[in-house]
């Protein structure tokens, strides 16, 4: 009997499959876009954008020209690595979505691991023709680049600064445009906020829970502060003095009750980050302008605060001392942004490819900003759209000029999580010595301590 | 005595057990020996090694045998398997069993009623009733105790993913040992109770050599499943900074979080191998008292 209750399952389940064919029969095709986005959730803007205004559009415009197409969007609104393992693993199985929403520091490891393709292998000439590249500077366009080939088109970049609670400043008696100089004035309002009752003075992401964004907010920028990239001329930066110099800075945070250690272990960590800074509870926040216009946005965001403008005061990061920043800088930030690539296994590689160029056409780039602040890649819609949102403004003519880019290298991830480990080690109570020690063979194990600089 | 007891012939009774066989060999042989294939392999997720993972031999193993973290997370499913599967689950469920045997009535079917549907919810609610139980700024646990901002999954995660366990799995060993306690028979109870003996001493002469087997067999079971049990990710997700990572939690975080996927396979073939040393265990155990039995039996 059991056996043959298995073999039916069995059939059941192959007649099942074979309903998932994308062709329908009648010429018409389906595609499918996917992001870390979702509806009343994360990237809220990024979801309705894509559910309201690319999908009737590009529908619209493919039946003008004769095609019927079905564009379906799938949404998610987890962490970026829980994502990042579903869509390597759906590459990995050859199915997926037609158009992907990555970070752009993932593309090298996709790409050598054959997930992604050049843009112009999967979809033809036309691709590296297309009318948008003469619009998005080269920086930006390095975003999805490897290798000196173009895998992915850039959907805009970013940059880190500190945020203030204008509030909580007016009551620890510090100045409402605060402009910190130093890693040692940080920590002086910090001290003020404390005196004035603040529960969280200071938040700087930490340990591992956060993943990227304590990599990304935190250990980067302060040791881009510090004077020192992680990967420079070939090597990557060991257990130096100016990583000790960052683990030093977040020992003083969180040994002595300016930073909340807890919140950097718990599984929710940075979503409780934000909302602990909308409510008023966090004096000093280091993020990115993401955090600007999708976290505490007053309409649209997961934290809403509704007198952003007026109580969110915003500030270059500082060097640890002044001109101690890479390349002799005050001041200084990290950027990355996401790109959006064709899926290698797509059956209809063509239409895939004229949905992805027209997400990035000027026309849809300035649709999705609706009047919300962002860089977006291409510079004929900054151009129109700077200046609506001071923020936006700030980003790109002070950030963005002191900004650096993380190594676009495979092994990069792993690096990443060795220096989160350093981080919580110190958070945790650990010794600097001791942690920098840590990571040092631990980078050491991943590298090759050859490719290693002290 | 004719060994084709139920007449079908030998080609028939193939071809009974072939379909069968094939799905074990599909799903279970197969997938078993392709661990061990990458386990000798370093393959990846992402980047050079997913599209030409290499043959490395046994360095996974060295490797994951010299890992601190591996050795951890060892210790800790050690800790996980005896304080929420023998010591928890096996002692509540006996417990309640006992107490429960002679009842009849609300009292009881309400009690196994809750303790059963511990069980059968789906773990994802669970998970979430207990993130919301314990969460250190709005947790039900801190409001009936009046301790604000006590963090008992970072300052204790252990422990409350032992607690969660026990709580989650005591219905098995309650029902396997209430099914057991109704084999005693109560002439041999009162007979004890009559001749003076306590209740520790019903229990210790009279009822364990009665439910021997049972106990094992429950033990054999629920340790297996405890050890690998994957729900407590829903809770703590192996953290913080790895305090709650018992090895399916190490393994998930280490081969599809971290990409290793060939690390990730020759330590599941390490689990693997201390699930069957534990079974073989249990199976001894079992057959030694089977054997007794028997002996006793015989004797005269």
């Amino acid at each position: 009997m059991k056996p043959a209750l298995v073999i039916l399952a069995a059939a059941v389940l192959a007649l099942a499959g074979c309903g998932t064919d994308g062709g329908s029969g009648d010429g018409a095709i389906t595609l499918v876009i996917t992001a870390n986005a979702i509806s009343g959730g994360k990237n809220a803007e990024s979801a309705d954008w894509t559910k309201q205004w690319v999908i009737p559009r590009f529908e619209a415009a493919q039946k003008a020209k004769g095609r019927d197409v079905h564009v379906l969007f799938q949404p998610s609104g987890v962490d970026d690595e829980q994502y990042k393992t579903k869509i390597a693993l759906d590459l990995k199985s050859r199915t997926g979505a037609d158009v992907i929403d990555l970070d752009g520091i993932w593309v090298g490891e996709f790409a050598q691991a054959g997930y992604v393709k050049p843009l112009a292998e999967v979809a033809g000439p036309e691709a590296d023709s297309w009318e948008g590249w003469g619009q998005i500077p080269t920086a930006v366009q390095g975003l999805g680049i490897f290798d000196g080939k173009r895998y992915a088109l850039p959907q805009g970049t970013d940059g880190r600064v500190l945020y203030y609670n204008r509030k909580l400043f007016e009551k620890a008696g510090l100045p409402s445009d605060w402009r910190p100089a130093s890693w040692q004035e940080i920590l002086d309002a910090g001290a003020a906020l404390k005196r004035a009752g603040v529960p969280i003075p200071i938040q700087v992401d930490a340990g591992t829970a956060m993943g990227e964004a304590t990599t990304m907010q935190g250990a980067l920028p302060l040791l881009a502060g510090a004077g020192a990239e992680i990967y420079a001329n070939g090597k990557w930066t060991g257990a130096s003095q100016a990583l000790k110099d960052v683990l030093g800075f977040y020992r003083q945070i969180y040994t002595t009750g300016l930073g909340d250690p807890k919140l950097q272990q718990e599984a929710q960590g940075r979503d409780k980050s934000f909302a602990r800074f909308a409510e008023g509870k966090i004096g000093i926040l280091a993020e990115g302008d993401y955090f600007w216009r999708a976290v505490i946005e007053p309409k649209a965001g997961v934290a809403p605060m509704a007198n952003r403008d007026a109580d969110v005061g915003y500030a270059l990061i500082p060097a640890a001392r002044p001109g101690a920043g890479i390349r002799g800088q005050d001041a200084v930030s990290m950027s990355g942004g996401a790109v959006r690539v064709l899926n290698p296994f797509s059956k209809n590689p063509k239409p895939a490819w004229e949905l992805l160029s027209f997400m990035h056409s000027a026309e849809a780039t300035a649709a999705q900003l609706a009047g919300a602040a962002r860089i977006t890649s291409r510079t004929d819609v900054n151009d129109q759209v700077l200046g609506v949102d001071p923020m936006l403004k700030f980003v790109s003519d002070e950030v963005l000029p002191v900004t650096a880019y993380r190594p676009p290298l495979a092994v990069y991830p792993q690096v990443s999580v060795a220096l989160q480990e350093a981080t919580a080690d110190v958070v945790s109570g650990t010794s600097v010595d001791e942690a920098a020690a840590s990571y040092q063979r631990k980078l050491e194990a991943i590298v090759g301590a050859s490719n290693v600089a002290r | 005595m004719s060994t084709d007891a139920a007449g079908l012939g030998r080609g028939r009774a193939v071809g009974f057990v072939l379909p069968a066989l094939v799905l074990i060999g599909v799903f279970l042989v197969f997938p078993a020996l392709w661990t061990i294939y990458l386990g000798l392999t370093d393959y990846r997720l992402t980047g050079l090694e997913a599209a030409e993972p290499r043959v490395v031999g046994l360095d996974n193993y060295t490797a994951a045998l010299g890992d601190e973290r591996f050795r951890g997370s060892l210790w800790l499913t050690a800790q996980y398997v005896l304080g929420s599967a023998v010591i928890g689950q096996a002692g509540l469920g006996f417990s309640i069993a006992w107490v429960l045997r002679d009842r009849r009535g609300p009292v009881k079917r309400v009690t196994e009623g809750l303790v059963l549907l511990a069980w059968i919810l789906p773990s994802s609610v669970v998970a979430f009733l207990w993130i919301a139980l314990l969460d250190r700024d709005e947790g039900t646990l801190n409001a009936l105790l009046h301790t604000p901002g006590l963090a008992w999954l970072l300052d204790h995660p252990m422990p409350s993913i032992i607690v969660f366990n026990v709580w989650r799995g005591t219905a098995f060993s309650m029902m396997l040992y209430g099914a057991a306690l109704a084999n005693v028979p109560p002439s041999h109870l009162e007979t004890a109770r009559l001749a003076g003996a306590s209740t520790f001493q019903q229990l210790r002469d009279v009822v364990v050599p009665r439910i021997k087997g049972h106990v094992l067999t429950n033990l054999l079971l629920i340790s297996l499943w405890t050890f690998n049990d994957f729900s407590a990710f829903q809770i703590t997700a192996g953290g913080p900074e790895g305090r709650s990572e018992i090895l399916p939690i190490y393994i998930y975080n280490v081969a599809l979080s971290g990409g290793r996927l060939g690390f990730g396979a020759a330590i599941s073939f390490l689990v693997l191998i201390i699930n069957l040393v534990v079974a073989f265990v249990y199976l001894r155990l079992l057959r030694t008292r089977r054997e007794d039995a028997r002996r006793e039996v015989a004797a005269p």
